[in-house]
Parts: structure tokens; C-alpha cells; sequence
């Protein structure tokens, strides 16, 4: 049971990660982003069930911090939206030194 | 002079038993009120002049302005005049006492660490009281000759500050009882001569000469602090009284620590004293106003050398080798610089040359143990000295209003442009007639006792043992060719000057002019000093010659007597150590013999001269056209010792400053900073290659490297 | 007076109140109004230097060596304490710093244009800086106070600054900063080694004493501490920082680094480095070393000087020239040498703060600080002159100034022990006419050539209000500097004598702990308590019976320290 949930979680971190690594769009790589977040959390709950109740305790964190991250990610995403109309992530390089 | 006893025996009355200095301390402090009040005056007169100066105005004179012009002319010359009769009371209470210790009036404590205690003391004995006497009396009479010789100058007021602040700190050289005193007052004089030199300092050369005196007088007082500490080390005290009690037995007759000590203060000496090879900057200080000439650089600072030596007598006789470059070093300047003065037409500069060549006869007075030999001559230097300085200035003084009066753009300073003045000048003529005859060495006249007695002693301490005889004997060979030129270049400025026909111009001979009485009555004082002043110390062996007027002259050997309980002491060393000195010159004769002499000598010098010069063919500078060649050439151009320095110091220091500047600190020393930024910004640079700006790059690079370490942490 | 201090609590509060007070001018500041920003800043410092005079009647020149001393936990776990205190050499130091702020605050009305507020309160957050660290007594709270001096000046300097004002800030704050950032190695490094003894953990100076340590730890350490105050002094050839930074810096800017700055370093080798390392402090190659740095310093910043065509330049590089008479005063090591060492940076303070302040004037009146721009300035400017001549005097040590007494006194102090060395050094007063004098000739001398230097206004009132106190303050302390040398004898003396001490007692570094409790409990008490035991002043000899009472008494880690309770 455990395997099979870790194997899960893995596989959709990996996913998460070259959607990360590979997509432009920054809406699609933020969805990835969490995509890896819940990758994370599936796995703390399969602990959960073999170590106690802490591992749940850290997907309650983890979501609490995603959900101010999607605020501030997304609302960081409008304001470049607004200022270059693309949300294309090739497009922002101004933090080159 | 009855009053005067009566002065003195009442004050011995009131003080019985001894002498009781009167109000020494406000000896001092008059001079340093007339500087701060004039100062002041000076201060107020400036911002004025800066206010006309800004509203396109040239400024106006002081004269007849009751603040900056009326008030100066009582001030100055009033607080020095006090400071002499105060001088004079204390001179007369220590004439009535025994004195034998000096006394010291310590006021607060100055420098104070755990292991040294410098008080701020003065100390009053028989030779500080001689100096003082020298230095308040002609002090006071130039600056009574000032008031005239200034008056129309725009800096009046700050003039007298200057000159008073000089009397202020040439005292406190006198008086300090250490020295670190000395010391204050010894760059305090060489202060107020920067200033004076350069009084005139919208001129780039006086300002110049002002600043050359003060860098070479450094290097002077660069010696002299090595002394000072010098002697620190070796006594752990700095006061007079005890290092000059201790001295024979904490320092060994001719050891090191004596010698360096003597040849440091020595070198201190020349700096002041304008002595070979330091002399250079003398001439160049006749820059500054004529009386300054006389005063600073004549009669007062210039001979702080000799009164150095002189004071530290105990130590000099303790160190031969010390004592013997004194006497070398003065009879080579004397003769040296008496050679250039042969062949100068400034008449500044004559005298300039005159004086350092003077100097050099009292060092050599002091070198050969004759302390009072040359306190002596500086005392009666001072007096013709500084009568000559003023003559001269008297006759600049008439020249310059003179050519002024045309718009001629002569120099009136330049003998070649005189001649004949004795018509236009007939009080300035009769005494610096005087002071020639004087300093000429001839009998009765004050330098030919003076400076017989040093060359008398020079001559007989070659007869005396310590290997110092060849050397000495040489000295007073010198001496006695020095003591011919001088009297040859000082006719010569006597006939250039005020004899043949007037060279100036017709026109502006109309306005030649005798000088006001304020500078007249200095003068005739003066005359009178230079014949009198020879009369304090006719030696004793010649007293009952007809140099003593067969015993006539009241005073002689008072200066010697009146200074034996300061000189005693070195005097003993010297004798225990050398022996006393020969009854008989190197080559023989008597003093009387030596006396006449030089005496006749200096008068067949002075009348072939005298004939020679009116002879010359002498024509105003401007058409002076005929090169000189020779050693005429060699001896105007003053044996080109300012070139060599020049060259051989100046020049190289400065190189030396800029190419520390430009190569040493901003190449090699910022340029390797600079190069450790460049190292520290490189790696930076290499660092921002991987900053692309792109959140994928960044995020492939994060993943990679959580990969790589995961990887780390399994395997 | 001494009464009326100690009726308001003087001792207890002034130290604290003189670091803190200027945070809350510099709030005062900021809250103000934009043009009353520098009325109110000169107001609150120059209260706080009235407030600051009091030090001089608080302080007893016959008392324990640290007075005013008080000691708070700050970080205990660590052993970091806020400990504060003051002796004869911090009280000069803090009494210059007080009095150099509200002079270069007033000397900087008309110069600062921009940023006002910010100005004046980075300039009284300085002053919290280096009064802290005039004061402070443990190591950690100095470094805390010795960086914080950098961050105002940094910015004092780059943003107000001339032309090239960041390069010159960027410059002096990595020079500075790598430098004491080797020193806080060494002070960790220190740290240790105390607490390997079994100690308990402190940073107290006064604990950190007398650590034994190997003379090759000595070396090291003294190495760390040495760069970062050879920087900071500077001693050549550390010094090609100072001549950017004051030549870019703002006059009060330069004011301040010149005057107080420059003797953090100084400070720091007196007050740390020599009682700390004292094997090393002596050490025949680190002795001479140091000292003939110092003397090329004295020489070849002088020659450096000559040759600049930059007034305040050739201003900056006579500052390296006399901080080399200090550095060859504090490492003769005898009483007259650090006694003439201390003396120089007060009147190198005074002389060369208004200089700088003069200097500053004159670039309000003409926009340049080219030497060849001016000449013949006596005559428009004659109170000017009248003042740069005398500083200028009094730099170049003449006599009856200040600079005097100093130079004396260091080359007095060197020459007992080194006479080569400062017969070399003392070839210095010959090369300060020849920088100093051509410099005033050329601005104050010659011809009044430039029709612009012809309408060239005089000082103003708040000009002379701004140089008088510094002429009259060179004139009476090389008058009279008595008052202040003797306050500062027995804190140098304590110096000499402890690291002779510590040196004479053998080489083993044990014997010098020893030694280091004597002087710690001798000296660790404060003001108060000292005159209720009996021979615990180091004027009067200390009798065992008594030593033991005070060290039981107040020997750290065992009862306690005086301040705290009591």
C-alpha cells in the first residue's frame, strides 16, 4: 500500500517537475508547482498512516502555505500580465545582474 | 649716573643681601599685550582694507587714522619701552648684588608626563640680563625708527604686531630656564621672521624668502631637538641649573653622548645663526622691511646661536670636538660670506653678508671658549649692526620717495643707483660713517674691541695643547683676512653710497631727503652705542696701552667679570682639560702689538679703499651693462650656493615627493588595492554568467542540484 | 562642581546618556521639519557636549584607572555584556568627539544642500557610533560600535560626496570592513581561549586580559587586531583609502574622519592590542616593524603631500603623516611616548578638523579645491588667513600650539628607546614646513591674481563661531596641556607597566594572567567604590590584605562586578 503511494507521488513530482523545467507559460508552471506541493503531501499521508498523526499535521502547513503562495504567485503573474501582456517566462529576464 | 647709583643703592636697601628680581614676569607679558593689541588693531585695519578691496577700491592708508595708525605707533614702540626700563631696574638691582646662582622663577607647570617635568620658567643671570639689556634697548630704539620708516604702509598695525610678538618670544629664548623654553622661543623668533620676511606678501619672491628662512631654520631646530632629547636621556631633566651642575660628572670629557649633544645644538646654531652651510637663507630674508633687518636679522635673532653656545658653555667645554667645530664653522663663514659681500650691490645684501660673516667672528669667539669674547662682539654687532641696517633703511627710505616721487622704476635698493647722499643726508652719513669705522675695527671705536679680543683669542688658543693647535692657528689666520675684508667691503658701501657725485637722476635728486626725526634719533643713539659700547670690556692686558687710554677707560674687563659666574664653570673644564691659553699670537707678539695691528691695518684698508672705490667709474644699474668675469663673476653670484642646493637638494627632494606621489602611492600601492577589488569584482563577474535572468534556468539549475546531492547522500 | 554631579547621578548615567541620547536627537531630526533639521542636530549636540564637559569633573585623575564603569548582561548565553567605561584615554577621545560634532554640524550649514534630514541624522547616529566605542569595555559590543561607524560614514560620503563619491565610499567601507572583519576572527579566536581555561564565557576586556596564550597565538592575534587599526590609523601603506574618502567626502564628513575616525585606530592599538598580546607588543620584529611604518609615514606622506595640487588632498596625506608620530609613540612604549602619542591625536584633531572646516569654506566661496585656483587671499580674507595660519602652525607643530606637545612628547618617547629611529622621524618637522608652508603661501600669499578671489567674502559669525573654539583650544592646550596629560598618566602608565609586567614575569603566559588580575582588579573598579578601599587607586600602593578584599570583592566569576549590585 505504501509503495504504491509513494510510486504515485513520485511519478506525479516528476511530472511536476519537468512541467516546471519545460513549460513557458507561467500559469502552467505554477499549476506544476503545486502539482509537486500535493506530489509531497500525498506522500506525508501515506507515512502518516505507519508513523503517526505529524505527517498529516505537514500537509495542513503545506496547504496553508500553497494557498498564500497561489495569492502571491498569482498576483505577481497579473502584474507582469499587465505590464509585457504575456505570461511567457522567457520574457523575464530583468533580475539578470 | 649718580642718579642711577642712587637707583641702585636703593634698591639694594630693599632688598639686602642679594638681588630680588622686579616684576621679571611683565617683562614678558608687555610685548605679548602690544602683540595682541596690535594684533587686534591689525585684525580690524585688514577687514576694512578687505571691504574697500571688494568694492573695487585700492585701500587707503592708516595715516591719521586713530585706530589703525595712531594708536600702533604708541602701542608698539610704548610696551617695549617699558619692557627696557623694566630691564633697566633689574640690570641695576643685579649690578648692586653678588649674584652667583642664577634665579629661577618657574610660573606653571608646562609638560608634565610621569618621568618628565618641563615648567614654564625663566631664569634671569648675568648673560639672559646682557641679552635682554641688548634686546628691549635697540628693540625699543627700531621701533621707534619704525614709526617713521612704516607709516605709510597698509599693514602698519599689523607690522607692530609682528615685530612686538618677535621681542614676546626672542625674550622667552633668553629667559627660559630649559630647554624646551628656549625652544619655544627659538621657533617663535624664526614665526615672526617667516612673517616679517614675508610681510609683503602679495610679492611672490618676499613671500618666498619668507618661506625658505623658515624650512632651512627647521632644519636647524631639527638639531636641536635631537639635542634636547639627547640630553633628556642622559640627565632625565631638561632645566638649565641641573644639567649644566651635572654635567662634568654625568658626561665624560670628549665621550660620545657630549659630542653628539654639542654637534646637535651646533647644528641649531647654524640654522639660527645663518652660519656655512646653512647661511643661505639670511640674505634672501632682507626681503621684509629694512628695521626688521636690523632687529631680527641683525642684532637680536640671529646671534640666539652664539647665546645657545654661550649657555651651554659647560656642555661645549666638555665636548672639544664639539667646541672646535664651533670655531671652524665661524671663521669659515666669516671669511666666506665677507667674500661675497665684496662684490654686492644691494646694500641690503652687502649688510646681509656682513652680518653672517660678523656671526661667524662670534662663533669663533665662542668655539675658542671666549664666551664672553662673544657676547661681546654680539653686543656691539647689535649696536653697529643695526645702526648700519637703519642707515640703510633711512636711505632706501629717501630713494624710494625719491624714484616714487618721478614714477622712475629704479631699485632703491641698488648702490649703483646712490652716490653722493652725505648732501642729501647729513645726520644718516655721520653715523653710519660711524658704524663703518666701527665695525671696521678701528680704535676707540666699539668692534675693534670686540673683535680684537676674539681674534686674540683664537690666535692664543692655538698656542694651547689638545691637538687643536694647527686647527686654530689656521682660524685666526682666517679670521684676521675676514677682518680685512670687512673692513674693504664696508667702505665700499660707505663710498658707493654716500660719496662721489648722485647717480639717482636729476630730477629725483631734488626729492633726496634727510629722514624724519623719529628715524634720526635712533640713528644718533645708536652712533653713540657703537663708540661707547667697546668701552664695557677693554681687555685687561692692553688697559694700560693707549688702547685702554692708558687706563682712562673706566670699565675694563666688566663683561668678562660681570659674566664669570655663568662662564666660570666652562671655563674651568676647559682649562683643566686644554690648558689656559698662550700670552703670545701664533707667529708671536703682545696683544698691545696685535692691537695696533689690527688697528692699522684696518685704517690703510679702509683709505686705499676708500680712494680705490671713489675712483671706480661707477654707473646706475640699469646701464651696468659690462659683464663681470672672473672671480667678480663668481663672487656676485655668490659662489652659486643657492644653485647647488638647488640642484642638489630642492630639486631631488621634490622629484623624490612626485614620484612617491605618482608611482609609489597612486601606481604601486592604490594600484594593488585597486587590483584586489579587480580580483574580488572577477570572480563576480564569472559568478553572474549563470545569472540569466530566466526562472527556468534557475529552476533547472535547483533541480540539478537537489539531484546531485541527493545523489551524494545515497551513494 | 564634583558635588553637583553627584547629586544628579552623574557617574551612573552619563556614559549611557552620551551614547543614546544622539538616537533620539537623530529620531528629532527626522521628524522635523526639513529646513530645521540641522538647527535642531547642532542643538542636541552641542547640549550633549555641554553634557559631555561634565566628564571632566566626574572623571578623578586620582581615582581607579576605569571609572563611570557599568556592566549589564547583554547576551548571556554567550557572555556578551554591556559593559561600559572610561579612563584618561577614552575621556579625551569621547570629550574630542563631542566637541568636533556640533562644530562640524555648524561648519556644514550652507556646504549639505540635499537630504538634509538624512545628513544630520546619519551624522548624530556617527556619534552613537564612536562614543560607543570610545566606551565600550567588552570586545563584542566595541566591534558592534566599530562597524557601526562605517555604515554613516559610508553613506555620508556617497551621497554627499564629490565626484567620485562612490568610489571613494565603496573603497573605504571594504578596506575598513576587511580589515576589522579579521579582527572579530581575532576576538572570536580570543574568546575561546579564554573559555578554555575554564573561565566563565565573556567578552569583558578586563576578563579577556591576561589569556594565556602562545607567543605565536600573540603574533597571529596581534596580526588581526593590527590590520584592522593600521587601516583604520592609517599606517602606510594601508593608507591610499583616506585621500579618496577626503577628498570626496562632504566637509563634515572629512571633519569627522580626520578629526575622530582616524583614532579608532590608534585607540584600539592602546587600549587593546598592547595590554592583549603584550609578548607581542614588544617583539623585536613587530616593535620595529611598526615603528618604521611610522616613520616612513611621517616621511612619505609628508613628501606626498608637498607635491598635491589638491588642497584638501595634501590635507588628507599630512594626516598620515601625523598619525605616524602616534604609531612611533604607542609602540616605543614608554610613558612620554604614548603620553605624546595621545596628545598628537587630540591636537591632530583640532589642527586638522579646521582645516578641513577652512578648506571647506573656501570651496563654498570659490567651487574648488585647486591650491593654484586661490593666492593672495590675506588680503580679502584676513580673518581667514589669520585662522588657517595659526592651524596651519599648529599643525606643523610650532611651539606654544598643540601640535607641539604632541610631537615632542612622541619623538621625546621614541627617542629613549629607538634614538635611530626617531632621530629619522623627527626629520618630520622639517618636512611639515615643506608641505604646510607652500600650501598657505599659495592661498594666502602672492598676488591677488583672480578677479573672482577680489570679491571673496570674509568669514561670517557662524564661521568664527565655528573655528574660534578650535584656535583657542590649540593655543591653551600647547600652553598648558598639563590638565590633560595628567589624566591621562595613570591610564598610560598602567599601560607601560603591564606590559613590562607581563613581559618581565617570565614567558610564560601564566604569569602574565597573574599579572593581568592585578591590573584588571586594580583597575575594574569603579569611580565610587574605589575611594571606600583602601589602596585600590593606582596612586596609592595596594597592600595584600586590601587586594584580596577588593579581588573577592570584584573579581568577575566570583562575586560579581561593582555596577551591578552594590
Amino acid at each position: 500500500m505504501l509503495v504504491e503511494a509513494l510510486v504515485l507521488s513520485a511519478i506525479l513530482f516528476v511530472i511536476g517537475t519537468f512541467g516546471v523545467l519545460l513549460r513557458k507559460n507561467a500559469i502552467i508552471i505554477f499549476l506544476c508547482i503545486e502539482l509537486q506541493l500535493n506530489a509531497v503531501n500525498l506522500s506525508f499521508v501515506a507515512f502518516s498512516r505507519f508513523l503517526g498523526i505529524d505527517g498529516q499535521l505537514f500537509v495542513f502547513f503545506v496547504m496553508t502555505v500553497a494557498a498564500a503562495e497561489a495569492a502571491v504567485g498569482l498576483a505577481i503573474i497579473i502584474s507582469v500580465f499587465r505590464h509585457y501582456e504575456a505570461v511567457n517566462v522567457n520574457n523575464f529576464n530583468l533580475l539578470k545582474w | 649716573m649718580t642718579g642711577l647709583e642712587n637707583a641702585t643703592v636703593l634698591l639694594l636697601q630693599a632688598s639686602p643681601g642679594g638681588y630680588d628680581p622686579i616684576l621679571p614676569g611683565l617683562i614678558l607679558l608687555l610685548p605679548l599685550l602690544g602683540f595682541l593689541a596690535n594684533g587686534a588693531l591689525g585684525l580690524i585695519g585688514g577687514v576694512r582694507a578687505a571691504e574697500e578691496l571688494r568694492s573695487g577700491r585700492e585701500p587707503a592708508r592708516h595715516e591719521g587714522r586713530p585706530l589703525t595708525h595712531t594708536l600702533p605707533t604708541w602701542i608698539g614702540p610704548a610696551t617695549i619701552g617699558l619692557a627696557f626700563v623694566l630691564t633697566t631696574a633689574n640690570f641695576m638691582a643685579m649690578l648692586g648684588a653678588e649674584l652667583t646662582d642664577p634665579i629661577v622663577r618657574s610660573y606653571w607647570m608646562w609638560m608634565a608626563t610621569g618621568t618628565l617635568g618641563v615648567e614654564a620658567a625663566i631664569q634671569l643671570d648675568q648673560l639672559s640680563m646682557i641679552m635682554m639689556m641688548v634686546i628691549t634697548g635697540v628693540g625699543f630704539l627700531i621701533h621707534v625708527f619704525s614709526v617713521g620708516y612704516m607709516k605709510d604702509d597698509p599693514g602698519y598695525p599689523r607690522y607692530f604686531a609682528y615685530l612686538n610678538l618677535f621681542v614676546f618670544f626672542m625674550l622667552i629664548l633668553i629667559m627660559g630656564a630649559n630647554f624646551p623654553m628656549m625652544f619655544v622661543g627659538w621657533e617663535g623668533v624664526g614665526l615672526c621672521s617667516y612673517l616679517l620676511i614675508g610681510f609683503w606678501f602679495q610679492d611672490r619672491e618676499k613671500a618666498d624668502a619668507g618661506k625658505k628662512a623658515f624650512i632651512v631654520n627647521r632644519i636647524g631646530d631639527f638639531g636641536f631637538l635631537l639635542a634636547i632629547f639627547l640630553l633628556f636621556v642622559s640627565f632625565g631633566t631638561l632645566d638649565y641649573a641641573t644639567i649644566f651642575d651635572q654635567a662634568p660628572e654625568v658626561l665624560t670629557y670628549g665621550g660620545g653622548v657630549a659630542t653628539a649633544v654639542t654637534l646637535f645644538l651646533l647644528l641649531g646654531a647654524i640654522g639660527k645663526s645663518a652660519q656655512v652651510p646653512l647661511y643661505v637663507w639670511l640674505p634672501d630674508a632682507m626681503a621684509g622691511p629694512t628695521p626688521v633687518s636690523a632687529l631680527i636679522h641683525a642684532a637680536t635673532m640671529v646671534t640666539a646661536g652664539v647665546y645657545l653656545v654661550a649657555r651651554a658653555g659647560v656642555l661645549f667645554a666638555l665636548a672639544p670636538v664639539g667646541a672646535a667645530a664651533v670655531a671652524t664653522i665661524g671663521a669659515v663663514t666669516a671669511l666666506f660670506a665677507a667674500t661675497i659681500a665684496l662684490q654686492q650691490y644691494d646694500i641690503k645684501k652687502v649688510l646681509a653678508y656682513s652680518t653672517v660673516s660678523q656671526l661667524g667672528f662670534m662663533f669663533l669667539g665662542v668655539g675658542v671658549g671666549a664666551y664672553a669674547a662673544g657676547v661681546f662682539h654680539l653686543m656691539t654687532h647689535a649696536f653697529f649692526k643695526a645702526l648700519l641696517f637703519l642707515g640703510a633703511g633711512a636711505v632706501i627710505h629717501s630713494m624710494h620717495h625719491a624714484l616714487h616721487a618721478t614714477h622712475k622704476d629704479w631699485d632703491a635698493q641698488d648702490m649703483r643707483n646712490m652716490g653722493g647722499l652725505r648732501r642729501y643726508m647729513p645726520v644718516t652719513w655721520v653715523t653710519m660713517a660711524i658704524a663703518t669705522v666701527a665695525i671696521a675695527g678701528i680704535w676707540p671705536f666699539a668692534g675693534f674691541f670686540s673683535k680684537d679680543e676674539i681674534i686674540w683669542y683664537a690666535g692664543t688658543a692655538a698656542g694651547v695643547g689638545g691637538g687643536y693647535g694647527a686647527l686654530f692657528t689656521v682660524l685666526w689666520g682666517m679670521a684676521l683676512a675676514a677682518a680685512v675684508l670687512t673692513a674693504i667691503y664696508m667702505t665700499r658701501l660707505l663710498v658707493m653710497t654716500f660719496h662721489g657725485s648722485n647717480r639717482t637722476g636729476d630730477a629725483e635728486a631734488s626729492h633726496l631727503h634727510e629722514a624724519p626725526l623719529t628715524m634720526i634719533v635712533p640713528l644718533c643713539i645708536l652712533a653713540v652705542l657703537s663708540v661707547v659700547g667697546g668701552w664695557l670690556n677693554v681687555p685687561g692686558s692692553v688697559r694700560n696701552s693707549i688702547f685702554g687710554g692708558f687706563g682712562l677707560l673706566p670699565m675694563s674687563d666688566w663683561l668678562d667679570r660681570w659674566l664669570q659666574p655663568v662662564t666660570q664653570s666652562a671655563v674651568d673644564i676647559r682649562v683643566a682639560e686644554l690648558g689656559g691659553y698662550a700670552s703670545s699670537a701664533p707667529v708671536g707678539g703682545g696683544h698691545v702689538l696685535w692691537g695696533a695691528i689690527a688697528t692699522g691695518v684696518a685704517l690703510v684698508v679702509v683709505i686705499l679703499t676708500a680712494r680705490a672705490v671713489s675712483r671706480q667709474k661707477i654707473v646706475p644699474a640699469t646701464q651696468d651693462t659690462v659683464p663681470l668675469s672672473g672671480i667678480r663673476k663668481h663672487l656676485y653670484h655668490k659662489w652659486y650656493v643657492d644653485e647647488l642646493y638647488d640642484r642638489v637638494i630642492v630639486r631631488p627632494v621634490v622629484r623624490a615627493s612626485r614620484f612617491s606621489w605618482r608611482w609609489i602611492d597612486q601606481i604601486l600601492i592604490d594600484g594593488t588595492v585597486n587590483a584586489v577589488g579587480g580580483v574580488a569584482r572577477g570572480f563576480g563577474w564569472f559568478g553572474s554568467l549563470f545569472q540569466t535572468g530566466q526562472v527556468t534556468t534557475y529552476a533547472f539549475i535547483l533541480t540539478l542540484s537537489a539531484l546531485a546531492v541527493l545523489g551524494a547522500l545515497i551513494f | 562642581m564634583t558635588a553637583l554631579l553627584d547629586a544628579i547621578g552623574y557617574d551612573v548615567w552619563a556614559l549611557h546618556a552620551l551614547i543614546w541620547l544622539p538616537l533620539l536627537g537623530m529620531l528629532a531630526v527626522l521628524l522635523a521639519p526639513q529646513e530645521r533639521a540641522k538647527k535642531i542636530a547642532f542643538g542636541w549636540t552641542a547640549a550633549l557636549f555641554l553634557l559631555s564637559l561634565g566628564l571632566w569633573w566626574a572623571f578623578d585623575p586620582e581615582g581607579p584607572l576605569f571609572q563611570l564603569t557599568s556592566r549589564v548582561e547583554w547576551i548571556a548565553l554567550w557572555g556578551v555584556s554591556y559593559a561600559l567605561g572610561l579612563d584618561g584615554i577614552s575621556l579625551f577621545m569621547v570629550l574630542l568627539t563631542t566637541l568636533t560634532m556640533p562644530l562640524a554640524i555648524l561648519g556644514s550649514f550652507r556646504y549639505i544642500r540635499k537630504h538634509e534630514k538624512a545628513f544630520y541624522a546619519l551624522m548624530l547616529l556617527l556619534q552613537t557610533g564612536i562614543v560607543g566605542v570610545f566606551t565600550s569595555m567588552d570586545l563584542f559590543l566595541f566591534y558592534v560600535f566599530f562597524e557601526l561607524t562605517l555604515v554613516p560614514m559610508y553613506f555620508i560620503v556617497g551621497v554627499w560626496g564629490g565626484e567620485r563619491r562612490i568610489y571613494a565610499a565603496i573603497k573605504f567601507f571594504l578596506y575598513t570592513a576587511l580589515g576589522s572583519l579579521l579582527m572579530l576572527v581575532g576576538i572570536l579566536y580570543l574568546y575561546a581561549q579564554a573559555r578554555a581555561t575554564g573561565a566563565p564565557p565573556s567578552f569583558h576586556f578586563l576578563d579577556l586580559l591576561g589569556t594565556p596564550l602562545t607567543l605565536t597565538e600573540q603574533l597571529w592575534l596581534f596580526a588581526a587586531f593590527a590590520l584592522a587599526f593600521a587601516i583604520k590609523v592609517p599606517v602606510f601603506p594601508f593608507h591610499t583609502w583616506l585621500p579618496d574618502a577626503h577628498v570626496e567626502a562632504p566637509t563634515p564628513g572629512s571633519v569627522v574622519l580626520a578629526a575622530i575616525l582616524l583614532k579608532l585606530g590608534t585607540y584600539g592599538f592602546l587600549r587593546f592590542v598592547l595590554p592583549l598580546f603584550p609578548e607581542a607588543a614588544i617583539h623585536p620584529t613587530v616593535v620595529m616593524v611598526m615603528l618604521t611604518l611610522g616613520v616612513i609615514g611621517i616621511i612619505y606622506a609628508a613628501w606626498v603631500a608637498a607635491v598635491q595640487p589638491d588642497a584638501k588632498k595634501l590635507v588628507a596625506y599630512t594626516s598620515v603623516a601625523h598619525m605616524g608620530f602616534v604609531v612611533i609613540g604607542i609602540f616605543a612604549l614608554t610613558v612620554n611616548g604614548l603620553q605624546g602619542g595621545l596628545m598628537v591625536m587630540i591636537s591632530h584633531g583640532i589642527s586638522t578638523g579646521a582645516l578641513f572646516l577652512i578648506l571647506g569654506m573656501l570651496y563654498e566661496r570659490r567651487h574648488t579645491r585647486a591650491i593654484e585656483d586661490f593666492g593672495g587671499l590675506a588680503r580679502v580674507t584676513p580673518l581667514l588667513a589669520t585662522a588657517l595660519i595659526i592651524t596651519a602652525l599648529a599643525s606643523i607643530g610650532l611651539p606654544g600650539t598643540s601640535g607641539f606637545v604632541g610631537e615632542f612628547l612622541a619623538l621625546l618617547g621614541t627617542f629613549e628607546r629607538y634614538p635611530v629611529l626617531a632621530g629619522l622621524a623627527t626629520t618630520g618637522v622639517i618636512f611639515a614646513a615643506y608641505y604646510m608652508l607652500p600650501m598657505v603661501q599659495r592661498i594666502l600669499f602672492n598676488r591677488l591674481e583672480n578677479p573672482e578671489n577680489r570679491s571673496m567674502p570674509d568669514l561670517s559669525g557662524r564661521e568664527i563661531a565655528v573655528l574660534a573654539p578650535l584656535v583657542a583650544l590649540m593655543i591653551l592646550l600647547g600652553v598648558h596641556p598639563t590638565p590633560v596629560l595628567e589624566r591621562m598618566d595613570p591610564a598610560v602608565q598602567a599601560i607601560v607597566e603591564y606590559v613590562d609586567d607581563a613581559n618581565r614575569e617570565g614567558p610564560l603566559a601564566a604569569a602574565a594572567r597573574a599579572e593581568g588580575e592585578r591590573f584588571a582588579v586594580e583597575v575594574g573598579v569603579g569611580a565610587r567604590e574605589a575611594r571606600d578601599v583602601p589602596g585600590a587607586g593606582l596612586q596609592r600602593p595596594a597592600t595584600p590584605e586590601s587586594m584580596d578584599l577588593v579581588r573577592s570583592m570584584h573579581w568577575p566569576g566570583t562575586a560579581g562586578f561593582p555596577g551591578q549590585e552594590e
